[in-house]
Order: C-alpha cells, then structure tokens, then sequence
C-alpha cells in the first residue's frame, strides 16, 4: 500500500516544497512576512497580501486546470475577465442596483463566452489553441465595445465590495476563490465528473467505448473556464472600482496556465488537481514578493518566472528525467572509482 | 534460382514485457515476389520496421547483397535500397504528386528547384506505372490506389533493390488490385526482391512466389507458394496445436430460440455487409476470420460504437437503435476493445479507476460510487481475477498485457452485463494469462452471461464456442453449431472461395 | 474547376479588394496609391514577424515569442547604439544572430524534448521580455545619424506615393520567403511536416535539423522586425509591440495557411495583413467608428477562415 500514498504524495510533494521553501526565504529576508495584524474586523500582513493578489489567477487557474485536463488550452481567460468587467460596470452605471443583477449579468456574459469555446472545440473538433485565439483578440475588442473605448469608472459599494471587502477577516476575494473551489472540487469529486474529465484527457478513445461523451465534457470544462473568468474579472473591476478592458486580465491566461503547469499538470492531460493548481498560482505570487523583498529589481520578474517555467517543463520531460539521472549514475560511477 | 539480396538471420527484438521476434529468419531473392504471413501480433510488422530500420535488432543479422547492413532510421534503408510502402501510404497528402516523388532530392538549377523538371520527370515517371495523370495536383485528390502506385513509383525510383509492400491491397478494389499486381510482376521482372504483406490469401496464391509464415513471434516455415495448399496455409497461420486446451463445452442455458440478442442484416457501407447474428442467455458465439473479415467491424457496429447504416437489433426482446456505446452499456452490453492499448486501457489512471467506470456511467454521473466502495470492488475483481498488483492504486499502464486486460474484463463485468463482447480478448498476452482468460470464458458462461468472443485463435473458439459464425471479405459465410465445431471446418470456411 | 486549396487565398484576396473597393467609395482619398503603399509602410513590421510566423505554422507550430523578441531588439539595438556609440551596422548583426540563436533553442527544445510549441515559446516570450526589461524598463531614444538617413531614404512613385526603407525591406524579405518556401528542399521540409511529421520522418525528411531551422527563421524574422520597428519608432522599449504575435497569427491564418500546418502561401500572408491594414484604415477613415471595431472584425474573420479551413478539410475527399 505504501506505493499509492508515495505517488499521491509525491504529486504535492514539489509544488508544496516550492511554496515552503518561497515562504522560508520570504521569511529570512523580511521577518515581518509571517507577521499578521487584525485591525478593523480584517487581517493585515504580507501573507494576506499575498492570498488577496493570488486570488484573480487562483480563480483562473481553478478552470485552467479542469481544461487542461482534457489536453486542452483557454487563451481567452484575460479577455472573458475583461468582458466580464465592462458588463456589470454597464449595468451599474446603467443605473441597476440589485447586486445580483449586476453580478448575475457578468456570470452568463462569461458563460455565453464558454459555450463559443466549448463549441468550437467540442463540437467543430477545432485545436483548443486556436478556437480560443478567436476570443481572445475579439474579446477584448467586446469590451471595448461595451465601455465605448473609456475606462469606466462607478460607484456600487455592494459590487465595490467583491473586490476589497472582507469576510470573517479574510479579503473578500480570497473568501471567493475558496467558495469557487470548493463547488467546483464537490462537483468534480463527489460527482462521477473527475473521473470522466480524467478519461477523457488521458485516453480520448478509450473513453469513447466507455460511454463517455467527449464534446459535452470539452464543453462543460470551458464553461467551467469561463465562469470563472469572469468572476476573476469581476473582482479585478470591483477592486479598482472600475472597468478597463484594455488591461483588465491581460496575460492573466499565461499565468494562469503557468499555475497549473507549475502544480504538475501535464499538457498533455489526464489527471488534474485544484488544489494543486490553486497551489501553483500562490507559488507565482510568493515568488514576486519574495523578489521584490530580496531587493532585486522587480524588472529581473519576468526572467525569474521564465527560467521558472523552462525548469518545470524541463523536469517534466521524461528524456530530461533519464539525462539527468544518467549524470547522477555517473557521478556515483566516478566516486565508486575514486574510493 | 536467382540470387539472394536480402538476408535476415536469427532476428531478435525485444519490447518492455514483450519478446516481439525471437530468432526469426527471412531471405529474399532478386525477382521474386515474397508473401509475410502472420496474424495480428505474429510479429510481421515488427520484422519490417526491423528491416527498415524503425526499429534496431537486439539480436542477429541482416544482409543486403551479403553485406552486414544496420540502418537507423527509414532513411538509411532507403538510401541503402530497401523502400517501404504502407497500407495507409505514408506520403504527404498536402504536397502534389510530383513533390511527393521527389520529395528531398528534387533537381535544382541554380540552386533552386526546378519544377518545370520535377513535374516532367514525375509525369514521365509515372506512365512507366500506365498512370497518366496531373502532377501537379495534391496527392490528396487521387484514391488510395494511386496513391499506392505512387509510392511504389517513389521507392522503386530511389534505387530500390528491395520493395516491401505492407497490405496495400487492404483499400484497393479487384481492379486496383489487378493493375497493382501487373506493376508488381513488372518490377519483378526488373529484378527487384519484393516482400509482399497481406491477410488476403487469394491475392497470395496469385501473385507470390514464396510464403514465410510467422506466428507468436516465432517463424513456422518458407515455402513454396506453388506447393502449399490453402488449409496448409491457414493450419501454419493460425496453428493446431489444438487439445492443450481441453473440451469442455458449456451448455447454454436456453436454446428455446429466445434470443437474448438478435441482429438482422447489420451492415455499413464499406465496413461490413449486411450480417445476422443471434445469442442466447449464457451461450458462446465465437466470431472466426482473419484479419479485415469484419470480425471487429461487427463487434463495434452491435456496441453502437459505429454507426449501422442499415439492419434491426433486439436486445432482451426489445428493439433497440444505439447512438454511442453509452447507450449499449445502460441496456447491459459491454465490449473489450481489440487495441487495449489505443482503446482499452486508460493508462494514467489507477486499477481502481479503470475497473469502476463502465458502472459509472452506467449509474450516471451524479450517482457516485463512493471511494469505499469502489475499493471494494476494484479489491474483489482484482482477487477473484486474480490480477497480479500489489496495489488498486497503481497507474494501469505499469501492468504487463496479461493483467491490463484482466482489469478490462473486470470494468466490463462490474457493470454487470446480460452480454459481453470480446474482441480478441488474448491477444498479446502470456500463456499463464490466456488460460486463465479462457477459463473464465467459460465460468462466465456458466453463470448464465452470453457472450460474443472474436479470436484469430481457432483452438480457442474450438474450446468455448457453442456457435461459430465465420467472417470473410466484410461478410458472414457460415454458421457452424455442435459437431461442426472443429478447426478444420472452420479452417475450410475460412479458405474457401 | 478551382483548385481547392486556392480557395481561401482567393478569398482573402477578393475580400481585400471588395474592402479597399468599399473604402474608395465612400471615402474621397482612399483609393489612392498613397494609401495603398501606406498598409506596407504601417504595416511592414508586421509583415516580416508574419513572414517568420507562416513558417511556423506551415509546419504545424506555433512562435508566441514574436512580439517579445521585437522589443528586445529594440531595447539591445538602442542600448547599443545610444549608450555604447555602436555603428548600425555593427549592432544588426549582432542582434541578427543573437535573435536567431534565440530561436534555434527554442526549435531544440521543441524537438529533442518533445515539448508543444506553444508552451515553450511563451516561455521564450517571458524570457525575451524579462531580458529587454532587465536591460533597460525605460524607453532608450536612439539618436544616430544612420537612423535619420535610413527613415529619409526612399522614393516616390506614381500618384505621389512615398516608397520608404521599411517598405523595400518588407518586400526583399517577402520575395526571399517566397523563394523559400516554394523552390527549395528546405521549404518542401516545412510544409512535409506540417503534413504529416510522421510520415515526413518515414520519407527521409530530417525532422530536427528542419524544425531547429523553423523556430530560428522565426526569430531571425523577429529581430529584423525589431530592427524595422525601431525605425518607426527611433527608440528601444521593453514594453513595445505587445500582442504582435497575435495579429501575425492572425494574418496568417486570415491569408489563408491552415493552423495544423502543412498548407497556405507566403503571398496569402502579405494579403492578410494587408486586409488588416484595410480594416485599419476604414476605421480612421471614417471617424465615428471606434478602433476597437479593428479587433472586433479581426476575431470574426478569424473564426469565419477557421470554420472555412475545418470545412475543406472535413469535405476533403479521401
């Protein structure tokens, strides 16, 4: 029995290590990193800092997950935020009030979004990397298109609320991607969906003679994607208190399939996990905390973040895994011989 | 006799789990048309990728003109003189003909290719093949057949001193197959040594000069085309080595005529002509033929995992019209997969996983087996098949063959089926494995489950079948039931033409 | 009959003269040459990255780096050229071949790790950009005289039409791709792979020095664009050119390659960027259209070819 919970364990084993090592250096460079202070009903501190920051691509990479899953990709993630954010942003200043209105109107605006993804790579067999290109450029385009090219500003304390309130203490938005995750891991978990989008991503062929439906699953997970996308952007708009559709989500989608990358996720589909991939998105923030806390220019970021990638990815290739370990039984031969 | 050009010797090939060739030798003379004949998993294939390089020996030699040849990849063995044309014709259906002939060593002037010559040189190329046709288009705009042709003018083109022709013949219609014959004779005459592939044994004793036969990895025998009769040939290909399993028929419980699954006339075009089957409550059938008979066709268009385009099906006396195998599994089929690995196993997933799926969906996704329970039953097949892991956790794809299709059977049987499709359920597998497959065949069978079991395996359809329903050319020929059940008949229906 | 697999690249063409039609209509001064030569001009960056790009595609894969790599170019050629006093003409090959090498990793890594395209040159995107910013997160001005004497070169042709540097550029580099693609071995390997990589392989085709090539063409494209770019601009900046890889993706597919490779024309990628251009040029012409209208229409024509490509190919017969 000790081989299952190895390889369950081992799955958690490298994203988690990485975030504890991120929150050990975090902690050596800047003591105060662990320091948390409860002020006004809320926790303040540099860890509550780094949740809240992590939360939009949490929320992404929470669908990300499910989509890659499928061996799958979403690029239009940042532009859905980006809709999402014009569309409530025109109902309040069009004058609505009722909070779910507003927040109902960006949820469907995001799933109108996942149902063109879902259809164009469930249902017309077209590559997840180019069905979801089309939203992408022309999502932004949309919101745009609803804010008439202004940076659209209100005023909805309620709305206002998803973005910077706070919930038993905790930056409302981060309360948000903990509900988000847990629905979505109900659903996934204590449902037969886990297992189907599994089977489907680890074996499109073998699923078909299992009974599986291959289209409504693919269609299903991008809606999944895109919901949550908009809920992502929904936070973004609230928290600025506004709704800018050039920059809202832009290159969220990269870092969101880095998260999930980052959580151990193969491209190539098959298994998935959330938390894992929740993981990853908080291990993105760290380390841009933990740069800027060590002094280095936050402009090294991006380089540190690709080198980052480049590693993982490397170390998930099975012919760089048997490189390497060829250097180690090497290196053992040449110390056998020495001694 | 003329001379040899290509030698192979005591050729061994080793795959994870799997001893692919083991000492198989093969010799091909200049101008002679050579059949390989094998049924699926024999090893054929690998002994040409062997030749051509896709695959290296782990063991033994290989002589081209006497000379110890070791080529790395296609294109060594192409450069060397061995040319390879596939079944589904591996050039490029983007690029026009003529690209395609000369794809890599195109003329070129002044350093750029010259496709005022390229297309000439390609048409010209061509009428030696009686092909007269537009160069200049896509390769994709003309049939297999030509395509064929053109791989064949391709290869021969490049030097070739050996041609292997792997079952081009497997989409071709009789004309087709007629002037693709003609250009092999000429090629022959040419002297050219030609290696022949198929599981059409007309087009065997039509065209070939001699016959190497492997089987299990292993050579049978060469032989004179000429010399070797048909039932000859089948007993080599499929082997008789028959008792080792023992008679032991089960009785099926109702013969009454109430069939628990009666098709009539299923048929898709191009696929398999129209075709009646019926099965009783724990009955046998066994579907024999060789390889593109139609055997997996009918098992998949019965599963709904095709589409009929014509013919009933009852199914516990109800009519029924499967969209997807989705359907057919919550009416109460099942059926394991000939490919296990393309479309059986599920290979990331755990034990666990692959075993309780198909009851999953039988049960619909928001009815979740509990992880409890799905242990429970995962632990209970995984003993009473006796799959050998230590652990229901472990990915699936870390089994050997043997136990990978035990864990498909038991995902098929946990979603308790009233009828079983197997598609060649022992293939691939060891022999401690087989004998258990059959064995449980037959307690299935017992306990009243009806089951469909296509084999290449005669002595096993002997050993379990309380009906045989015999495939040739995409159609049913016979149906032999009691007494007629031995490998002979079979055999005869098999061959017969 | 018409050949099918001209059928998209006539589309694109016929669509880009119904719109430059349309425009000449409606508008006084649209349908002139100045116009016309003016998408080259505007445009010509873009086309030398789309140039690089259809190599790409036409084998089946996918560059996202382009755009990073144009603004690392600029940010090296300024820092070069303004704070080390380099001549031009010493700091272009440098970034020439650095941008090309740059590339060819990519293709490796691609290759020999069996990596997807796409997830490797994001990587090299976020690499390429965190470089340029690690360099310098300013703008760099670039003041040489060579810079002032290359944007003034040009001449005039008919109707009063200015034939610039970057235009002649565009076009030697569109000539040459043509040549490439379509009269040497080289560009018989790309589209064989896009075709069918397996079978590719099987024929004899050397899939890792070829794909190697692919990804550092692309590169070496990208860094000229750069080069181009900053012409325009007459400055380096880390931040320049974001999401060029998009719309080079976008007027490759628009002139009608297919995106899983293996079919498409260079001249059709010049026409789709061009019919950008055009759409471009409508909105500014017309003045109460938004410019965010450009990616609207740039999306739906994206998805109408796309749904087009999967027709051909689903009709194709076999």
């Amino acid at each position: 029995m000790s081989l299952s919970s190895n390889q369950h364990l081992r799955r958690y084993l490298w994203p988690c290590a990485g975030l504890l090592v991120l929150f050990i250096i975090n902690a050596i460079i800047s003591p105060e990193f662990f320091h948390i202070e409860f002020k006004d009903g809320r926790f303040y501190g540099s860890l509550i800092d780094v949740l809240n920051r992590a939360a939009p691509v949490a929320l992404l990479a929470i669908g990300m997950a499910l989509v890659i899953a499928t061996a799958g990709v979403d690029l239009s993630v940042g532009s859905i935020m980006a809709i999402a954010g014009a569309v409530s942003a025109y109902f309040i200043t069009k004058g609505v009030d009722s909070l779910a209105l507003i927040i109902g109107a960006g949820l469907v605006a995001g799933l109108i979004a996942g149902i063109i993804n879902g259809f164009l790579v469930g249902y017309m067999s077209i590559q997840p990397i180019v069905a979801t290109l089309i939203l992408m450029v022309a999502g932004r385009g949309i919101a745009q298109l609803i804010n008439e090219g202004q940076i659209v500003t209100f005023d909805h304390p309620g709305f206002a609320f998803l973005g910077t309130g706070s919930f038993l203490g905790l930056p409302f938005p981060v309360v948000l991607v903990i509900i988000t995750f847990a629905i979505v891991q109900l659903l996934t978990r204590r449902t037969a969906l886990g297992l189907y989008i599994e089977a489907v991503g680890a074996n499109p062929s073998a699923s078909r003679y299992i009974g599986l439906n291959e289209k409504a699953i693919k269609m299903s997970v991008y809606c999944v994607a895109a919901v949550c996308a908009a809920l992502a952007g929904m936070i973004a708009a609230a928290d600025i208190r506004g709704s800018d559709a050039n920059n809202a989500g832009l290159w969220l989608e990269l870092d969101a399939i880095l998260a999930v990358v980052i959580g151990g996720a193969s491209l190539m589909g098959g298994r998935f996990s959330i938390l894992l991939a929740i993981i990853g998105a908080l291990i993105i923030q760290t380390l841009t905390v933990t740069i800027i806390l060590s002094g280095i220019p936050p402009k090294y970021n991006l380089l540190i973040k690709a080198t980052a990638i480049i590693l993982v990815l490397l170390l998930q290739s099975p012919l760089f895994q048997k490189q390497l370990s060829q250097l180690k039984f090497w290196k053992n031969k040449k110390e056998m011989n020495n001694a | 006799m003329s001379q040899v050009v290509l030698q192979l010797q005591n050729i061994h090939k080793k795959f994870p789990g799997v001893h692919a060739l083991k000492g198989v030798n093969f010799t091909l003379r200049a101008g002679e048309i050579h059949a390989l004949l094998g049924e699926n998993g024999a090893g054929k294939s690998t002994l040409i990728k062997v030749m051509t390089g896709v695959y290296q020996r782990d063991d033994g030699d290989i002589l081209l003109n006497n000379q110890a040849i070791f080529p790395n990849n296609t294109g060594d063995a192409q450069a060397l003189g061995i040319s390879t044309v596939y079944q589904e014709v591996n050039l490029l259906p983007n690029l026009t003909v003529a690209q395609n002939i000369y794809l890599g060593r195109e003329p070129r002037r002044f350093g750029l290719i010259n496709w005022t010559k390229v297309n000439q040189d390609a048409a010209q190329l061509l009428k030696g093949y009686d092909l007269d046709i537009d160069v200049t288009q896509p390769l994709s705009s003309y049939s297999i057949a030509v395509q064929q042709l053109i791989a064949i003018a391709r290869g021969v083109d490049m030097s070739a001193k050996v041609l292997i022709l792997d079952e081009p013949t497997a989409s071709l219609d009789a004309d087709e197959v007629q002037t693709l014959f003609r250009i092999m004779r000429d090629l022959k005459a040419r002297g050219i040594g030609i290696v022949f592939v198929t599981h059409f044994l007309d087009q065997v004793y039509a065209v070939t000069d001699r016959i190497t036969i492997l089987r299990s990895a292993q050579l049978v025998g060469e032989f004179e085309t000429a010399t070797l009769s048909r039932a000859e040939l089948i007993g080599h290909m499929l082997g008789k080595e028959l008792a080792a399993l023992g008679e032991h028929k089960p009785q099926a419980h109702a013969t009454s005529g109430d069939a628990l699954l009666s098709v009539q006339a299923i048929s898709r075009q191009a696929t398999l002509s129209p075709t009646d089957i019926a099965v009783s409550k724990g009955e046998v059938v066994g579907l024999a033929g060789l390889l593109g008979s139609g055997r997996t066709e009918l098992c998949r268009l019965i599963f709904g995992v095709d589409k009929k385009h014509s013919g009933n099906v009852t199914f516990h006396g109800q009519p029924v019209n499967f969209s997807s195998p989705r359907d057919a599994i919550i009416a109460g089929m099942g059926l394991c997969p000939e490919d296990r690995k393309h479309d059986g196993i599920l290979g990331q997933l755990s034990i666990r996983e692959n075993i309780i799926l198909a009851r999953q969906v039988k049960q619909g996704w928001w009815k979740f087996i509990s992880r409890k329970e799905q242990e429970e039953i995962a632990n209970n097949f995984v003993k009473e098949l006796s799959v050998a892991t230590s652990d229901i956790e472990k990915p699936i794809e870390q089994l050997s063959g043997g136990n990978q299709q035990k864990v498909i059977l038991a995902r098929w049987l946990a979603a308790n089926p009233s009828l079983l499709i197997l598609d060649e359920p022992t293939r691939g597998i060891d022999i401690g494995a087989h004998a258990e497959i059959i064995r449980l065949i037959r307690k299935l069978c017992d306990q009243g489950l009806a089951l469909i079991v296509a084999s290449s395996e005669l002595e096993e359809l002997v050993a379990f079948s309380n009906k045989v329903v015999v495939l040739r050319d995409r159609q049913k020929v016979t149906e032999l039931t009691g007494d007629e059940i031995n490998p002979q008949r079979i055999m005869q229906a098999i061959a017969a033409h | 009959m018409l050949n099918r697999k001209f059928i998209p690249l006539t589309i694109t063409c016929c669509l880009f003269f119904l719109l430059f039609g349309i425009g000449s209509v409606q508008f006084e001064g649209f349908g002139s040459t100045q116009v016309f030569f003016n998408l080259f001009s505007d445009n010509a960056f873009l086309i030398i990255a789309a140039v690089g790009m259809t190599f790409v595609i036409l084998s089946g894969g996918i560059d996202l780096s382009v755009g990073a790599v144009i603004a690392l170019t600029g940010v090296v050629c300024s820092v070069l050229i303004s704070r080390y006093q380099l001549h031009p003409l010493i700091v272009f090959p440098i970034v020439l071949i650095g941008g090309t090498i740059f590339g060819a990793i990519m293709g490796a890594i691609i290759h020999y790790y069996k990596m997807q395209p796409f997830i490797v040159t994001l990587a090299g995107m976020f690499f390429a950009r965190g470089l340029a910013s690690v360099i310098s997160e300013e703008s760099i001005p670039i003041e040489h005289e060579f810079y002032n004497q290359v944007s003034a070169f040009g001449f005039e042709v008919l109707g009063g039409a200015w034939i610039g540097s970057s235009t002649i550029i565009c076009l030697v580099v569109l000539v040459i791709a043509i040549i490439t693609a379509h009269y040497t071995r080289f560009g018989g390997r790309v589209y064989a792979i896009g075709g069918d990589a397996n079978s590719a392989a099987l024929m004899g085709i050397p899939l890792a020095q070829t794909t190697i090539r692919i990804y550092a063409i692309s590169a070496f494209l990208a860094s000229l664009a750069g080069i181009v770019y900053s012409f325009y601009t007459f400055s380096g900046y880390s931040l320049a050119a974001v999401g060029v890889e998009l719309d080079a993706i976008a007027a490759v597919v628009i002139g009608g390659t297919l995106l899983t490779g293996g079919y498409g024309y260079m001249f059709g990628t010049l026409m789709g960027v061009l019919i950008m251009g055009v759409v471009q040029t409508y909105i500014s012409f017309d003045g109460t259209l938004s410019s965010w209208w450009t990616k609207i229409v740039i999306g739906l024509l994206l998805f109408c070819f796309i749904a087009l490509q999967q027709l051909l190919i689903k009709t194709t017969p076999r």
